[in-house]
């Protein structure tokens, strides 16, 4: 029960931490950026070729892996998004699933579709809670949610990057009147969401230790309803929703069915979403007549 | 009425097309110019232009984005095998057991349309969008799980394994879970994808253009106009999205009822995605280019086979580029001027 | 429960206006198709509106003024039940409208026009206008589908119908102009033409003048007194434009900080110096104050 529960927390960690750059992306760029499970999937293969041949430690391929999954981040935004500023959300859409099908095939030709077996990174012992065992990488992980949690609040909320994030988000138009860089505040939205992505790729991978080009395609899927089911654009939002959605899911393997897990972790989001068609932390829509 | 018969003349474009390309493909196909794996197309093709126009329905007159449309696709493909594989010897006439299975097939769509257009309709925008994809995923888990077999004493049902349906010994598994359908027998031809193209070009054409069709729209256009002109919204909203799931259910059938296995698997996101790709590559709203894209996006990853591993990210880097192209002024501006020159050049 | 309604009735009871008309030597007796009381609608601890009363007989033009913010839009928010209100009641034709929504609103006979112009931007003028006969119209899915002669038949009135509507403004040559494309007067024109097509008894005009110049002003003038003869309809329009308040309206009603200041007739109001105060403050006591209608010009 302890164990389920914690692991289900890990897990939730995880999609938490894709959905925050899911969630910052959506609030700032407006779109859905469907490509944002790839970039998970490359953060997770950077890490495993650091360490497999490059021989990097655990502390520098997370660093090594966030460092490529920014550049890359800002590179797609620059060339596949940025063209769209403006663009119906629909083109959009379709764009972000380009890059998403790019991003796949790429890894596929490079490192073809032949499951990697993810090294362990964290090379730590089991840990005993209470009358249950849970693996040092569910713990590693809720530690870094938390932190990067942290980290994000504080940013958002003090530095001056954050707060011009915060006004882009709230009016592109005024922000831009205000003298704020919006081309650039975007960009650092898409870095910072891509290098989430990463350490959510590694610690993903670390959990369950298969590599494949579509490894990120599932997590992100869910990781978008995380964001949603919180409320979409909100940062406690998306964390809150990341963690429930693991937690369900976790339960409902455990004690429902394993093959209908995924098809309870979406009722519940539905039910949600009747409930309080914004998400549980969303703002309300009001439209001006 | 000048209008009108301008309305008659684009719909008569597309009745009219669809038969030239009929005519063309089966020209092809008895000149034996086509390949056999661009043969075995040819129905999936017809498929997958009924899907594009089934959702051209919802994301281009509706105004609403629906991620989950195969779905619906699912639902009529698994309901026409059952009704094929049921009807077997009670309707041994081919032709005529594909007719029911298709207008079965339907029919389930659009209940499932119906129970989930309730809830999905009373949300907005990118709300909207994800429910449909997680109602989309909820029915590929469900099929995932489904066992289904026919005896003499009529269905069997299970949703944890085979054995448990208690089949009597000769009686046949029509679905198997994970592993789909199986043996099923091919009775989808060409010419019955033509003529379901050609009905779901019907309904949604006089459709859009009758007063339903106009309610539809003008929600689309500002909803809080439409309930000030007395248009009940969620009315017109769920008649476009049960019409559209119900096509999409009868292209479901036609398109499973050509293969002798059809997985669950097979009708997931990325196969909502791809008929969505048809539909904005097309136009949205416009049918004919829906027609024409589901057509060129099926067949040319199968042209582009000999680039074998790199097709996929051919494909990908050309939609990029072609959404690019056809939303970015700047760019659409700069390839225009690259064809003028070239005509200048040859006029020259 | 019941008490507390009993103890609250007694209230309004007490605070009641004693006519609904605004002028009432002119509409003493006639009934009254829209009739609202005590109306209030509150945004979180906001009161937006608070306490409207009005009476609306057939036939009778009704001006809304008020400074911006006042509320007005808010009023024809309530009226149309875009907003529900949180006091008060409506009547439509001595009916009730509890917990009727704006489609049914609308079918109940209330029409409007919106202030920032709500077209059907990708639609042409025509099928703007049979969106508006859409409720005229009773031919279902199936037939429209089928091309029966009910379909034919009533697409052939609903197009007749349409221009003879868009011939009120002279529109019927724009007819199959998509409506995003017309210019600002005359989309604000097409509106007033599809909310009459809906067959109103009452049409509410938010700020119909808006954006027009001295001469097409005084043309919608004409106009709307036209529509109103023409029709039979109750209309209350709010406007900025005095010069166009003053000249088509029988009653005025004046709203500031959400509440009914003043009701009464243009000359009325012209000289109630609360009505002055409101529109340019407290001890300005200039040369402008006999003559409100100056501040028409401000939203040229």
């Amino acid at each position: 029960m302890v164990s389920y529960l914690i692991n289900g927390i890990s897990l939730g960690a995880v999609y938490a931490i894709i959905a925050l750059g899911y969630t910052m992306v959506y609030g700032i760029a407006k779109m859905l950026n469907f490509a944002h499970g790839d970039v998970i999937m490359v953060g997770g293969y950077m890490a495993y070729c650091s360490t497999s041949y490059m021989g990097f430690g655990p502390l520098t391929s997370v660093l090594f892996s966030m460092l490529v999954c920014t550049i890359l981040g800002i590179v797609v935004e620059k060339l596949a998004y940025k063209p769209l500023r403006g663009a119906s959300s629909l083109a959009v859409l379709i764009t972000a699933i380009g890059v998403s099908y790019f991003l796949q095939n790429a890894a596929l030709l490079i490192w073809s579709s032949n499951p990697k077996a993810f090294p362990n990174l964290f090379d730590l012992p089991q840990v005993q809670v209470g009358d249950s065992v849970v693996t040092s990488v569910a713990l590693v992980t809720i530690a870094s949610c938390i932190v990067i949690m942290l980290a994000l609040t504080f940013f958002t909320e003090k530095t001056k990057m954050g707060k011009a994030m915060r006004a882009v988000s709230e009016d592109r138009g005024a922000a831009a009147l205000m003298g704020i860089n919006v081309n650039s505040t975007i960009s650092v939205t898409f870095a910072i969401g891509s290098g989430l992505a990463a350490v959510a790729g590694v610690l993903l991978c670390s959990a369950y230790p298969t590599l494949m080009p579509t490894t990120g395609a599932m997590p992100g899927i869910k990781a978008f309803t995380a964001a949603v089911f919180g409320g979409i654009g909100s940062i406690p939002g998306a964390m809150l929703g990341g963690i429930l959605l693991g937690v369900i899911e976790i339960f409902a393997k455990a004690y429902v069915s394993t093959q209908l897990s995924d098809a309870i972790v979406f009722a519940v989001l539905i039910v949600v979403l009747i409930v309080k068609p914004t998400g549980l932390l969303g703002r309300k829509l009001t439209e001006k007549v | 009425m000048k209008k009108l018969s301008k309305h008659s003349i684009k719909g008569f474009i597309n009745y009219g097309l669809v038969i030239v390309l009929y005519i063309i493909f089966q020209i092809l196909a008895s000149a034996k110019v086509l390949t056999n794996s661009l043969q075995g197309l040819l129905v999936p093709i017809c498929a997958y232009v009924v899907m594009a126009l089934a959702l051209n329905l919802v994301v281009g007159f509706s105004g609403e984005l629906s991620l989950g449309h195969a779905g619906f696709m699912s639902v009529g493909a698994f309901t026409g095998v059952i009704i094929a594989s049921s009807l077997k010897n009670l309707v041994p006439f081919g032709p005529a057991r594909l007719i029911l299975a298709i207008a079965g097939g339907a029919v389930l769509a659009a209940i499932a349309g119906v129970l989930i257009g309730v809830p999905v309709l009373r949300l907005r925008g990118d709300y909207l969008a994800i429910v449909t994809l997680a109602f989309g995923e909820i029915i590929k888990n469900i099929m995932n799980c489904m066992y289904i077999g026919v005896d003499s004493r009529g269905l069997h049902f299970s949703i944890t394994d085979e054995a448990s349906m208690g089949l009597e010994p000769g009686g046949t598994t029509i679905i198997n879970g994970p592993m789909g359908a199986l043996g099923i027998t091919k009775i989808s031809s060409f010419l019955a994808g033509i003529i379901l193209i050609v009905i779901t070009l019907f309904i949604i054409q006089n459709l859009v253009n009758s007063r339903a069709g106009r309610a539809i729209a003008g929600i689309r256009d500002n909803r809080i106009a439409a309930e000030a002109c007395g248009i009940p919204v969620t009315k017109y909203k769920m008649m476009a999205f049960v019409t559209s799931s119900a096509l999409a259910g009868a292209a479901g059938a036609l398109y499973a009822l050509n293969y002798s296995t059809v997985v669950p698997k097979k009708f997931d996101f990325n196969t909502s995605i791809l008929i969505l790709v048809f539909v904005v590559l097309g136009g949205i709203g416009n049918l004919t280019g829906s027609i024409i894209a589901a057509i060129i996006l099926t067949v040319l990853p199968e042209v582009l086979r000999q680039f074998q591993d790199y097709r996929m990210l051919v494909y990908a880097i050309v939609l990029i580029l072609v959404m690019i192209i056809t939303n970015n002024e700047k760019a659409s501006a700069f390839i225009k001027g690259l064809f003028s020159k070239k005509a200048k050049k040859e006029a020259a | 429960m019941t008490e507390i309604k009993a103890k609250k009735k007694q209230e309004v009871k007490l605070v009641s206006v004693p006519s609904p008309y605004i002028v009432p030597e002119r509409n003493a007796g006639e009934p009254l198709v829209l009739e609202a009381t005590h109306l209030g609608i509150d945004f979180g601890g906001l009161t937006a509106v608070d306490d409207f009363n009005l009476g609306m007989s057939k036939n009778e033009i009704t001006g809304l003024i008020g400074p911006n913010g006042a509320g007005k839009t808010t009023v024809f928010n309530l009226l149309t039940k875009v907003y529900q209100q949180t006091r008060g009641t409506i009547f439509l034709g001595g009916k009730d409208t509890i917990g009727m929504s704006t489609t049914q609103m609308n079918r109940a006979g209330i029409a409007r026009t919106f202030q920032n112009i709500r077209l059907f931007d990708s639609l042409s003028v025509e099928d703007n206008v049979k969106i508006g006969l859409h409720n005229s119209i009773d031919y279902g899915m199936w037939q429209g589908v089928f091309r029966t002669p009910a379909y034919r038949k009533q697409e052939k009135q609903a197009h007749e119908k349409a221009m003879e509507l868009l011939s009120i403004f002279d529109m019927q040559d724009e007819a199959n102009v998509p409506a995003g494309s017309l210019p600002y007067g005359a989309q604000r024109r097409l509106e007033i033409v599809r909310a009459l097509a809906t067959e109103p008894k009452v049409l509410l005009l938010d700020e119909p003048a808006a954006g027009m110049n001295p001469s097409e002003t005084s043309e919608l003038m004409d106009t709307i007194s036209k529509i109103r003869d023409d029709f039979g309809i109750a209309i209350l329009l709010i406007e900025h434009d005095m010069n166009l308040v003053m000249g088509i309206c029988e009653g005025i009603v004046v709203l500031n900080f959400g509440r009914i200041i003043a009701k009464g007739t243009p000359s009325e109001i012209q000289n109630n110096p609360v009505v002055v105060e409101a529109y340019l403050g407290k001890n300005k006591e200039n040369k402008e104050e006999k003559n409100p209608g100056k501040k028409g010009g401000k939203n040229r």
